[in-house]
């Protein structure tokens, strides 16, 4: 797979796999209100999966499309950040996830939006619009758990604390982001993490949070070093296909 | 673990389905302040391209007729069949009447 299909390929997962993360609250939120609120977050993360991997597929031109990068392929081939595979854990834990990629995916968005490449740009643009919401969602939730209860200000912390030494991976550049950035398609992650920094920093304050320390950052993802929790996480979503190949219904 | 859906006050959502029409009443949700209401009512009602504008309101404060007096308020209407505005022809194509 050469650069471009390759970077549209690490978009895809991101998606990808966080859509399935929270698809596993569904029927099991702590209201069915939330319940709703987190599946259509997994929609939207699924939707762009199917954009950019649909694209990963078509720029490889090798057969492959959106259903066949999803559901065959082994654990070390997927590409996604560390950050997105990690366990739900409570509700806060699962908000602190989605606080710092939703983030992080509104900057990047923002920014592929306006690329030369027109494929990239129109999965982006739409895709800007829901990360926005996510954002949005996610950030409301950290000021009301960070600013609640002693329990919640406590579990929100320890959330965070979890999530933290993942985050500096969104930002890491390769020669995959250079290759894309010289084809008109990608975009400066590095840039990005003053701002992140700064609308990550300006909620905590709204929820009477300190920033986590800075930690050792956990790396390897993009490269398919992946923690324990992917390989079953894919047990999961790709039993199905791995079962009964090509099944339909 | 409590469950925050008895805990959490609940709020009635009105949607408006497109520019020009009114507000209409869709259902209520379950939140603990108002902008968790209003995501919680994007998120419950609007899945569907339902609307183009919310708005929520504490269904506390909604003050309602008592049944009990339905005889008095409602009834006396009944027999009035000339407040009605049936008695015009409509034009033809002339629609949202």
């Amino acid at each position: 797979m050469d650069a471009l299909a390759t970077y549209a390929l690490r978009l895809g997962d991101d998606s990808l796999i966080l859509g399935q993360r929270l698809g596993e609250w569904c029927g099991h939120a702590p209201a069915l209100e939330v319940d709703l609120s987190l599946t259509n977050v997994a929609l939207d993360q699924v939707g762009q999966a199917t954009h950019f991997l649909g694209l990963a597929g078509a720029i490889e031109n090798a057969g492959r499309d959106a259903d066949a990068l999803a559901f065959r392929r082994d654990v070390m081939d997927f590409t996604n950040c560390l950050l997105v595979e990690q366990p739900n854990g409570d509700f806060a834990q699962t908000i602190a996830r989605q606080f710092l990629f939703s983030h992080y995916q509104a900057l990047l968005f923002e920014q592929m939006a306006r690329v030369k490449d027109e494929r990239f740009a129109a999965i982006a643009a739409k895709a800007l619009k829901e990360v926005s919401y996510h954002a949005t969602l996610a950030s409301d939730w950290v000021v009301r758990l960070g600013d609640g209860t002693e329990e919640s200000k406590a579990r929100m912390v320890a959330g965070l604390d979890w999530m933290w030494r993942f985050a500096d991976e969104l930002f890491v550049m390769d020669d995959v982001d250079a290759a894309a950035i010289a084809a008109g398609a990608g975009v400066d992650k590095s840039a990005l993490r003053a701002e992140w920094d700064a609308r990550i920093d300006a909620v905590l304050a709204d929820a009477t949070l300190a920033r986590p320390a800075s930690r050792r950052p956990v790396l390897g993802g993009r490269a398919g070093h992946h923690s324990e929790h992917l390989g079953h996480l894919l047990s999961d979503m790709q039993f199905l296909q791995r079962a009964y190949p090509d099944a339909t219904w | 673990m409590s469950d925050p859906s008895k805990e959490w006050p609940l709020w009635e959502v009105f949607i408006r389905g497109k520019g020009g029409l009114s507000h209409r009443h869709a259902g209520s949700v379950h939140a603990a302040d108002a902008k968790m209401a209003l995501e919680h009512a994007r998120d419950t009602y609007t899945r569907r391209m339902e609307g183009v504008s919310l708005w929520v309101l504490p269904s506390a404060q909604i003050v309602s007729s008592d049944p009990g007096d339905a005889a008095a308020l409602f009834e006396p209407a009944e027999d009035k069949v000339y407040r009605h505005p049936t008695f015009y022809k409509i034009p033809d194509g002339i629609t949202h009447i």
